[in-house]
């Protein structure tokens, strides 16, 4: 019902068009290698969709992300959100990583609070605040600092965080990625039900198949060196979808035999 | 309803509280309790042997000293029943108070006890009366030299943080800063602010202001390295994090950078201190007229050497209470790091 009532408007999310972006990288070793972390990827993405990237180290997903959310510049290509293009990091793309990342001098309160600091807005949206730390649930820690939480909670500020700017695209870098596997099933539950809620467009990069089949509209397969887009599978199974169900493990074999991961390892 | 309350036995408080018993964890142990009083006895006595070569009124002094120490002993270890945050200060501080009166009591016995057989030849080594009665004797020219002390200490320590934060974060921020002003830090800095002593004579238009130049110099370098160097090492996700959610420069150098660097800062503000302790008495010594520096100079002039000590004995008082100051505000600042990293 919160998250109902700050949405407002019932979609909030927008489009993403990634149009043949490459990223380069030097190499280490020299000035004169360069390898490409991305080799002109295409992708485009519904407004309200939830996507996931999925892959091996090294294919260039969160580069991909990063270019999205403007910390850096592709090399070729053009990336848009709505029909504004990319240029520089903006409120409306939130971005979480796989570390919280709280500001270790701010309280629970404070973390969440940055974006509408930052803004100027504190003074108008001040309500707010307490709106989403009741969203994730952390009301009773709001004066705590962030080494007292746990690595779920933290989490859970994180996404607060982000979310606070209501962003029209919000970006997940493996965020679930450090908790153990109990609290990841949880929370995958929490990141959906706000994305519902919210309409937000979603693009979740993860290591965990499971979770990418759990979750998302659309899963983007990548494989490395140079990170190109192998695959883009649909999922088609109802919501609220089973982890057990027949069409959930076929579909996880198909993707495990597209990353060479099926079994009998043959090198 | 109300007759029972009435008829309900009256204990009278003071019963009560006799029938409370600690519990033996929170009671300071009886050893520990009269460590103190004891060692001020044993003081008294070592003084009372070792006094009778001494001039009168300093053993009188001694013993007014001893005395009221002994009875604030004695009240504290009466007071502490009542008070648990009592109680665990005296567990912590009262062996080192005993073991520090002692430590008097053995100083007593080097200095006047074995006069006759001369260990420590007269002038230059004062027993602890005497250097309590030059403290008495001279309280106001002490009291005086300390004041302009601080004043001198205060001006170069606050003119010197100033400018090495300012100039700290620059160079931590801006590349343009750093490549400029960086070889000028490794180079000008480490050169000890007391070299500086003939050119600030030259230059400056009196001796204060040379001394406040010098300390706030002897600040600048450690304040200014340190502070650029935790700007400069601010976690990259964190201003990251803090640009996808709006921020602007000016929020990311003083909301971001700069508390990400205050443990680093506080490091610089506490080097810069001890610096400032050191070219104060120095620069004190040499051309200032005034303060503890000049004060101990002057009292040795006159061979006056208890006077010298008695200086001593408050520039320790004075520079630790200055540094336990700047403790406080660290904890107040960095109350977020307790629980991350041991202090």
């Amino acid at each position: 019902m919160v998250a109902l009532n700050s949405a407002q408007s019932a979609a909030e999310g927008s489009t993403l068009r990634v149009d043949g972006v490459s990223k380069a990288f030097r190499g280490a070793d020299g000035v004169s290698t360069r390898t490409f972390a991305l080799d002109n990827v295409s992708l485009s993405v519904a407004a309200g969709e939830l996507i996931s990237i999925v892959g091996p180290s090294g294919c260039g997903k969160s580069t991909l992300l990063r270019l999205i959310a403007g910390l850096d510049s592709p090399n070729s290509g053009e990336l848009r959100v709505g029909s504004e293009v990319i240029t520089a990091p903006n409120a409306e793309r939130g971005l979480v990583f796989q570390d919280p990342n709280l500001f270790p001098w701010l309280t629970v309160r404070r973390n969440i609070e940055i974006g509408l600091v930052a803004r100027g807005l504190l003074r108008e949206k001040r309500h707010e605040v307490d709106e989403f730390m009741r969203l994730v649930g952390l009301e009773a820690f709001a004066n705590a600092f962030p080494h007292h939480l746990s690595g779920g909670m933290a989490q859970r500020v994180a996404l607060a965080r982000a979310l606070i700017n209501h962003p029209k695209l919000l970006l997940l870098d493996e965020p679930l990625g450090a908790l153990d596997a109990f609290t990841r099933m949880r929370m995958q539950d929490e990141v959906l039900r706000l994305w519902r809620a919210r309409q937000t467009t979603m693009v979740l990069v993860t290591h965990d198949i499971d979770e990418a089949i759990y979750m998302s509209d659309r899963i983007v397969i990548m494989s490395p060196r140079p990170g190109r887009i192998e695959r883009v599978i649909v999922v088609e199974l109802d919501r609220p979808r089973h982890r057990n169900s027949p069409e959930f493990l076929n579909l996880r074999g198909e993707i495990l035999e597209l990353l060479h991961f099926a079994g009998a390892a043959t090198a | 309803m109300s007759q029972e309350l009435a008829v309900q036995p009256r204990i009278p408080i003071s019963a009560e509280r006799e029938q409370i018993e600690l519990p033996a964890s929170s009671r300071v142990p009886a050893k520990i309790l009269l460590s103190v009083p004891v060692a001020i006895i044993l003081a008294l006595i070592v003084h009372w042997f070792s006094a009778k070569n001494e001039p009168e009124n300093e053993t009188r002094l001694y013993n007014l000293f001893l005395g009221e120490m002994f009875g604030a002993s004695l009240l504290i270890a009466y007071l502490q029943r009542f008070s648990a945050g009592l109680r665990e200060w005296m567990k912590e501080t009262c062996p080192i108070i005993g073991v520090a009166i002692l430590f008097l009591a053995i100083l007593e016995i080097i200095t006047a006890g074995l006069r006759w057989m001369p260990l420590l030849p007269m002038p230059y080594f004062p027993s602890p009366a005497g250097v309590l009665q030059s403290m008495i004797n001279d309280r106001e020219l002490l009291f005086d030299s300390t004041w302009h002390s601080l004043a001198l200490l205060l001006g170069g320590y606050t003119l010197g943080v100033t400018i090495g934060l300012i100039t700290g974060i620059c160079i931590g921020w801006f590349p343009l800063a750093r490549y400029w002003g960086m070889p000028v830090l490794k180079v000008v800095g480490p050169i000890p602010a007391t070299a500086w002593i003939p050119l600030a004579m030259i230059v400056s238009p009196s001796a204060m202001f040379s001394a406040i130049g010098l300390i706030a110099l002897a600040v600048w370098f450690p304040v200014t390295m340190l502070t650029a160097s935790g700007i400069s090492n601010t976690r990259a996700s964190y201003l990251d994090v803090a640009r996808t959610l709006g921020a602007s420069r000016s929020y990311l150098i003083f909301r971001v950078a700069i508390p990400a660097a205050m443990p680093n800062i506080f490091l610089g503000l506490f080097m810069g201190l001890g610096a400032s302790f050191l070219t104060l008495i120095v620069a004190e010594t040499i051309g200032v007229k005034s303060g503890l520096g000049w004060y101990v100079t002057w009292a040795q002039g006159w061979a006056e050497y208890g006077k010298v000590y008695a200086a001593l004995v408050i520039m320790a008082a004075f520079f630790s209470s200055i540094m336990s100051v700047l403790f406080k505000v660290r904890d107040h600042v960095l109350v977020w790091q307790k629980g991350v990293i041991k202090w």
